[in-house]
């Protein structure tokens, strides 16, 4: 990429001790973090549409350990009735963590970081559905959660919009999230979660891509304002990679299906 | 809800760079701050940004810590939306926007390192303090936020907590010798809306409802430390640098209702 790695080393990392009582840094001295990446580098990303049968619409997205599986059934009959809006679809989102997802085993029921993030997912998404074509109907939108290494809420969102467009649903624009961080005095891209644990910074960030209209915007840690602008250069870079990811998937998946009919019905 | 030609209403002044109630476009409401009002509570803050009306009370209780993290104390905060508050609001647990509001208090809490959790820790591993922050919105007309984080603060940089012995891993409270908590810089919050193609800082609950999407902004010495963005519209890219700078700037003067308070910087 030919990144000026100086440039990312905006101020003095935390010096970490670990067990052993030794310096521990998530960032070498030449800018490379503790998984190998450069601090623009996203994980290494996999992305798969349509894989459950019963869903109208799926998505299977990993980035790095991070694992995610979306789904969304709808538009449908809104229950109970008096939910639904004359005018527009009534989206409903519900982000959810495996028990098994997380270091130590997470109870099922819905925690309170789950009800703020199912409320930020949906408010990430909905302004990319064209909501005004089904009026009195639901479009439901399921993000589960099933292995939990960092940036869980931004590849849900990555997900859940494949999933949407899987489900054929009218949309102005794909949806691509990414947060940015800060490591060390670094920013950095795609967070793990020993990242997100350990670091400065997280800043979840969605936008429509093509469109450019940021969707989802949190910050949780001190940033100057220089560093939020060059934040947010960054996210919109690597929305820009993912954006890109993601029509490809989409893309494969009309390819998978045309090789099958292509071939007699047989996949 | 909000009527088409209310919102019609409030579109066409800011077309004109004029607001419903006369104000301009980062201007906030009248603000005032009250602590102390509760005589149980060990701090509490009484807030109204214009009509809307925010108390803030803190208990100090001993209890043991979370265990990843057992020489540091507690600090909870959660949100109440009294029914009586609005005829919009029902009984019954935090709904989703109580526990947002709650949770973006909470962060921008803990990334300005507004409480010194280290200090409150009393026996590792066994006892701590726990900071209840419990926040009671008593009257809602739009930016309930604002109003709860500068309660938030005010609450804190006025509360005291119970002088605490520990001997031989046996903690003795003295209730009647209370001293200031551990506290450095505390945050305040800056509330932008979206409405059309229109930034402005401090919306009523109207000027809620007609826009887009908002965007809370935490500020601490300088620095954004929390932000959070809610509803269902969305920003150009150009306009959270905006947002950015007009929350640094508006930030400044919300700091001036903390600076009268004990402690406040």
């Amino acid at each position: 990429m030919g990144v000026c790695l100086e440039e990312y080393q905006l101020g003095e990392g935390k010096v970490r001790l670990n067990m052993a009582g030794e310096q521990r840094r998530l960032i070498s001295d030449d800018g490379v973090r503790h998984d190998g990446r450069r601090p623009d580098e996203l994980r290494p990303i996999k992305m798969s549409v349509g894989v459950l049968k019963n869903a109208n619409g799926s998505a299977y997205v990993e980035q790095g350990n991070t694992k995610i599986l979306a789904a969304v059934y709808g538009p449908r009959s809104v229950h109970p009735r008096h939910l639904a809006y004359p005018d527009k679809a009534r989206v409903r989102c519900r982000y959810h963590m495996a028990p098994f997802s997380v270091e130590t085993r997470k109870s099922p029921a819905p925690s309170r970081r789950e009800v703020e993030l199912s409320k930020v997912l949906r408010e990430a998404l909905s302004h990319a559905i064209l909501l005004e074509q089904f009026p009195s109907t639901a479009i439901d939108i399921f993000v589960e959660v099933l292995e939990a290494d960092g940036s869980t809420r931004c590849a849900g969102i990555n997900a859940a919009s494949l999933a949407l467009a899987d489900a054929g649903i009218p949309m102005k624009d794909l949806v691509a999230a990414c947060a940015v961080g800060k490591v060390d005095g670094y920013l950095v891209v795609d967070l793990t979660d020993l990242e997100d644990k350990n670091g400065e910074v997280d800043m979840p960030f969605a936008m429509m891509y093509g469109k450019r209209k940021v969707t989802l915007l949190q910050l949780d840690g001190k940033l100057s304002y220089e560093e939020f602008l060059k934040a947010v250069d960054m996210a919109v870079v690597a929305c820009e990679r993912i954006y890109m990811m993601q029509k490809e998937a989409l893309k494969q998946r009309y390819l998978t299906l045309r090789k099958s009919i292509e071939g007699g019905g047989s996949t | 809800m909000i009527s088409k030609v209310k919102k019609a209403q409030i579109l066409s002044l800011l077309n004109s760079g004029r607001r419903v109630d006369g104000r301009t476009l980062d201007q906030y409401r009248n603000i005032k701050v009250e602590t102390n009002l509760i005589g149980r509570a060990d701090g509490s803050a009484r807030v109204s940004i214009g009509d809307t009306l925010v108390l803030a009370g803190i208990k100090y209780e001993i209890g043991p810590p979370f265990p990843d993290t057992p020489d540091l104390g507690v600090l909870t905060v959660n949100a109440e939306f009294l029914p009586l508050a609005s005829p919009t609001f029902e009984s019954g647990p935090p709904d989703e926007n109580a526990i947002e509001l709650a949770r973006v208090i909470d962060r921008s809490l803990r990334k300005a390192e507004a409480v010194d959790l280290s200090k409150l820790c009393l026996v590792p591993g066994k006892s701590v303090w726990i900071a209840w922050i419990d926040i009671y919105v008593l009257n809602h007309d739009g930016n309930l936020i604002d109003a709860s984080a500068l309660a938030t603060s005010a609450a804190l940089l006025s509360s005291r907590i119970p002088q605490a012995d520990v001997e031989e891993e046996r903690v003795k409270v003295n209730y009647e010798d209370k001293v200031p908590p551990p506290l450095s810089k505390m945050p305040v919050t800056v509330t932008i809306a979206k409405i059309g193609d229109t930034l402005v800082v401090d919306p009523v609950l109207d000027e809620e409802e007609a826009a887009d999407a908002k965007l809370s902004l935490s500020v601490v010495e300088g620095k954004l430390c929390a932000a959070q963005k809610s509803g269902e519209g969305v920003f150009e890219v150009e306009e959270l640098q905006k947002a950015a700078s007009m929350a640094l700037s508006k930030g400044e003067e919300l700091y001036s209702y903390l600076k009268t308070l004990a402690g406040g910087t």
